[in-house]
């Protein structure tokens, strides 16, 4: 599987766009769905919410399992996926895309954030 | 003791299907092809090809292998007729459950003892060491079968196709020796998925042509290969108790709600078996004070219970989950749980899951979910 290049990256296997006006979409790597398995459920963070980089925002369920979702990056979510709540497979068919789980206005970084060839690295490790 | 997972006869046929490989009970099985749902729902309309080599394949023979199994088993194995199969179990002393097991009779004096992967050893430790005083042999025959089940409405059709064995004259829960693609198999209509199927053990020599054969006959009316979860939530559609989660050492068959396969009366010249007396006390203890209960639960929304988390009523405890996923079948998270006896009848209002401190709304439903229209 190939990882976006204009994405980053954090070790919790989310990813993270380009911000434009300070906001940030994010969703779950290719790799993470793949290793989730069929995602049934997903309880994403509300606009409103503050979420703080590397904490618990949310979860995804898949067959086998409950995950938690993990924030790359501090901020105030300012959008929230409706059609992954209605359909949470898009997370499976459509990861970088359609699958993308909540867009946050950023206020912190952490400094651990991965280029995709270090992603990749850091999957195949 | 080497940590290294063992490789079934298939693994190169796994790993060439980008599988995504699982260690089970010191196996590495396949967990999923692609996607586990629709592998489940194949199965349920066309067909699923399963690798299931990891099952425990232990032989006995002589001309007191019945009343030996009379003797070490919970069923009355001597009473099945040659060419049949039942299901039964081996409980300790105690009348605890050490394994539900499969038990083919191949012949007259011979029978085939199907143990789950995790329990094989404590399965065949104990039948050799009640083996004792009887004119029977108990052999260790985990490496001398590889095993491939073809379940799902189309798998009759399919293995037609590939053998001239009377399949139409195997009832359910029976098995017969043939030759499927040219290869020797026992035979065996049985699963567990709840649907019609096969179970074939063959020589692990002769796996990768069957597998070849299977795929070639049955993916033009839609099988897929199936892996280790979605049989899972198979079984759970289909009510079927796996060990370490409805049944465990610390249930009695009658805990279980499965004491229709305990007989105290046997074949053999005597009736005495391993945990008799545990088990007649157990016995009567549901008929006096019923234990838990197993039910099915049916969530209203869409949070999916796991194994271990609390049932609730009016903010009590009241039971336990033992399996739980989201049913492809039915659209919404179902899940087995032992639940006290008075919150156990159908359509008991007020009872919940407690998932992660959230207590969410459950119907108590009967078993299993899932039944197939014959």
């Amino acid at each position: 599987m190939s990882n976006p290049q204009q994405l980053r990256y954090s070790k919790e296997h989310e990813w993270l766009s380009a911000t434009e006006d300070g906001v940030a979409t994010v969703g779950i790597t290719e790799h993470a769905a793949n290793a989730l398995g069929d995602v049934v459920f997903a309880q994403l963070p509300e606009v409103g919410d503050t979420v703080t980089a590397g904490e618990s925002c949310g979860e995804l369920e898949s067959t086998k399992s409950v995950s938690d979702l993990y924030a790359p990056v501090t901020g105030e979510i300012v959008a929230a996926n409706q059609d992954v709540v209605d359909d949470p497979s898009l997370v499976n068919s459509a990861p970088f895309e359609g699958g993308w789980l909540f867009k946050v206005r950023i206020t912190g970084e952490p400094d651990d954030l991965l280029s995709a060839d270090e992603y990749t690295a850091f999957t195949a490790g | 003791m080497s940590t290294a997972p063992r490789l079934t006869a298939l693994d190169a046929v796994h790993r060439s299907l980008g599988a995504t490989m699982t260690d089970f009970a010191g196996w590495d099985m396949p967990l999923r092809y692609a996607s586990e749902r629709d592998e489940h729902n194949a199965v349920r309309t066309k067909a699923g090809l399963f690798d299931l080599s990891h099952m425990g394949e232990i032989t006995v023979t002589g001309p007191a292998a019945a009343d030996f199994l009379n003797f070490a088993l919970v069923g009355n194995i001597g009473s099945v007729g040659v060419g049949r199969a039942r299901y039964t179990m081996i409980v300790a002393e105690d009348g605890g459950i050490l394994d539900d097991l499969i038990v083919y009779r191949l012949g007259e004096t011979e029978y085939m003892v199907v143990a789950n992967a995790s329990n094989a050893q404590v399965v065949l430790d104990a039948l050799t060491a009640r083996a004792e005083g009887f004119d029977a042999e108990v052999r260790d025959d985990r490496d001398a079968y590889a095993l491939l089940a073809v379940q799902g409405p189309e798998s009759p059709g399919i293995l037609k196709s590939l053998t001239d064995a009377d399949l139409d004259g195997l009832k359910y829960y029976a098995g017969l020796p043939g030759t499927v693609a040219g290869v020797s198999a026992l035979i065996a209509r049985t699963g567990y998925t709840g649907e019609d199927g096969f179970e074939l053990f063959v020589s692990p020599a002769d796996a990768e042509k069957l597998w070849g054969a299977l795929m070639e006959a049955g993916t033009p009316v839609g099988m897929v290969p199936a892996g280790l979860s979605c049989r899972d939530t198979l079984r759970l559609e289909a009510g079927m108790p796996l060990y370490g989660h409805e049944l465990t050492a610390e249930l009695t068959p009658f805990d279980a709600g499965l004491g229709r396969v305990v007989k105290f009366e046997k074949t053999s010249q005597s009736d005495s078996f391993v945990g008799r007396g545990a088990l007649a006390a157990a016995a009567e203890r549901a008929e006096t004070a019923p234990p838990r209960k197993l039910v099915g639960l049916v969530a209203e929304g869409r949070r999916v219970p796991r194994a271990g988390f609390p049932v609730v009523a009016d903010g009590k405890v009241i039971g336990e989950v033992t399996s739980g996923a989201p049913s492809p079948t039915l659209g919404k998270p179902i899940a087995m749980a032992y639940v006290d006896a008075e919150h156990a009848a159908p359509g008991t209002e007020g009872v919940g899951v407690d998932i992660r401190g959230t207590h969410e709304p459950y119907e108590v439903v009967a078993l299993p979910f899932y039944k197939r229209q014959k």
